[in-house]
């Protein structure tokens, strides 16, 4: 059975947590940063529980401090899934 | 000291969104309580807040955030504060704080272990969380801190903002009280405790009375030193004349059967405000609609009153909104304020047959002005008393 996760099965993921912590749905592309988005370390900590959930990988404060933009997050994710 | 001024109210009730509202739909006889709760059924959070706020603020924040920016504006506060940032306060008290919060993730715990714990639990829950969120959201840099001291929390919570400004540790002080524990395990607590009412009528002083029901709300006013609002020329609603505070030291629960710590405590607010019994026209009571509450806060009244006590007015918010726990201090502060403001007293719902032992006029079912010299300015006490033995009493005249 194939285990790879996607760039397309991530995004989603990471688009739909975004969108309910508050971003405006319109904001949110890859080259968007989370500063611009008004992410912080509390939404970071809620949206490494939900990756956790789905891909079951786990990111702690050291794999996020040096990411910017959502793009960063969602191939951070799919390199860790491999 | 320094004199204290109100400047502005705000509040979220049962009987709606707005601290007028309160009054005005209080002093027309409108009850809030439903199904033997008292739920703030109008109130959805986002419809005042972003959704971010929303979610990083368990309900009883919410609450407290939507009658922080009412007491705000009423102020005059415009976009930026009258003062200097750091010498702008913020003290809220609560009973309970985010107990929602806490459950809601006790289940997920429960359901899907320590991983299905929320990374908001810790900052939604906290009891401090209001404070903080309302000092986030004005950008008070003051003192800020949370006060919990059971159903005596928003009373006291004023009270230590009436002292900050009287010490000049603070200009001004956003203050009051939150509480939104209408949650199954705050239901199951306190009907374990046989505290709540079984009839579920809230009937302060009434013969039948049965026991408290529970609210929801806020009640947040901003609190001047009277000299700073008076140069800025600021409408002035209300002076903070007097706060007493003591403990009865008697049980966890029950409050001392004779009344003697509630007097001592209405004693020293009368002091603190440099006046005697005579100098009181109104008392906005803690009245719970508790057997034993209400019995001791009657005896407390006239030990402390003396005669007095039989020739002013007692009314309890608490028959038109519940108990609204570690806010009903700050909403019934708001209330009283209001209503001295108009020259009435507010009534006592739900007062069908008076109890033999409590002889005070309480209000029954329809507001009355109050009996005044045209250019007094009406004084009143505000009764606050909590689990825990913890007694606050408030001092207010109108401005």
């Amino acid at each position: 059975m194939p285990t790879t996760t996607t760039t397309d099965q991530v995004e989603p993921v990471v688009t739909e947590a975004l969108i309910s912590f508050g971003a405006d749905a319109d904001q949110i592309t890859p080259e968007a940063t989370f500063e611009a988005l008004d992410v912080d370390s509390l939404d970071l900590a809620e949206m490494a529980q939900i990756i956790d959930d789905k891909f079951g990988v786990e990111l702690n404060g050291n794999d996020v401090k040096d990411i910017k933009t959502i793009g960063d997050l969602v191939a951070l994710v799919v390199a860790r899934a491999a | 000291m320094r004199e204290v001024v109100v400047t502005g109210v705000g509040a979220v009730t049962p009987l709606g969104v707005g601290a007028r509202t309160l009054h005005e739909r209080w002093s027309a006889g409108v009850c809030g309580v439903r199904d033997g709760e008292a739920p703030c059924t109008d109130f959805e959070a986002t419809d005042f807040l972003s959704i971010k706020e929303a979610r990083r603020a368990d309900r009883f924040t919410q609450l407290a955030i939507v009658a922080s920016e009412e007491a705000r504006q009423d102020a005059g506060w415009g976009e930026e504060l009258p003062y200097d940032a750091s010498e702008v306060g913020c003290i809220l008290g609560t009973g309970i704080g985010g107990i929602g919060t806490i459950e809601t993730n006790h289940i997920k715990l429960e359901s899907d272990g320590p991983g299905g714990v929320s990374p908001l639990a810790v900052p939604l829950m906290m009891s401090n969380a209001g404070a903080a969120a309302l000092a986030m959201r004005h950008g008070l840099r003051g003192q800020c801190f949370g006060v919990v001291s059971a159903c005596a929390a928003g009373g006291h919570a004023i009270g230590s903002a009436m002292r900050a400004i009287q010490c000049g540790d603070a200009i001004a002080v956003v203050t009051g009280g939150s509480e939104a524990a209408l949650t199954p395990l705050s239901r199951a607590a306190f009907g374990a405790l046989a505290a709540t009412s079984v009839s579920g009528v809230s009937r302060p002083f009434d013969l039948h009375r049965d026991g408290f029901v529970m609210g929801e709300g806020a009640g947040v006013l901003v609190l001047e030193d009277g000299e700073a609002a008076r140069a800025r020329g600021a409408r002035i609603l209300a002076i903070a004349r007097g706060y007493g505070a003591t403990c009865d030291a008697f049980h966890l629960t029950a409050p001392d059967d004779a009344g003697i710590g509630q007097a001592a405590a209405i004693t020293a607010a009368l002091r603190d405000a440099g006046l005697a019994a005579e100098g009181i026209d109104y008392v906005n009571a803690h009245g719970t609609s508790t057997p034993l509450n209400d019995r001791a806060e009657t005896l407390a009244l006239k030990r402390a009153l003396g005669p007095r006590a039989h020739e002013i007015p007692v009314s309890s918010t608490k028959s038109a909104i519940g108990h609204l726990l570690g806010a009903a201090g700050a909403v019934e502060a708001v209330a009283t304020i209001l209503a001295l403001r108009d020259r009435v007293a507010p009534p006592t719902l739900g007062h069908v047959e008076a109890d033999p032992e409590l002889d005070l006029d309480f209000v029954p079912d329809t507001a009355r002005p109050l009996a005044l010299p045209a250019d007094r300015r009406p004084v009143a006490l505000s009764n606050s008393f909590g689990f825990g033995g913890h007694n606050a009493v408030l001092c207010l005249q109108a401005a």
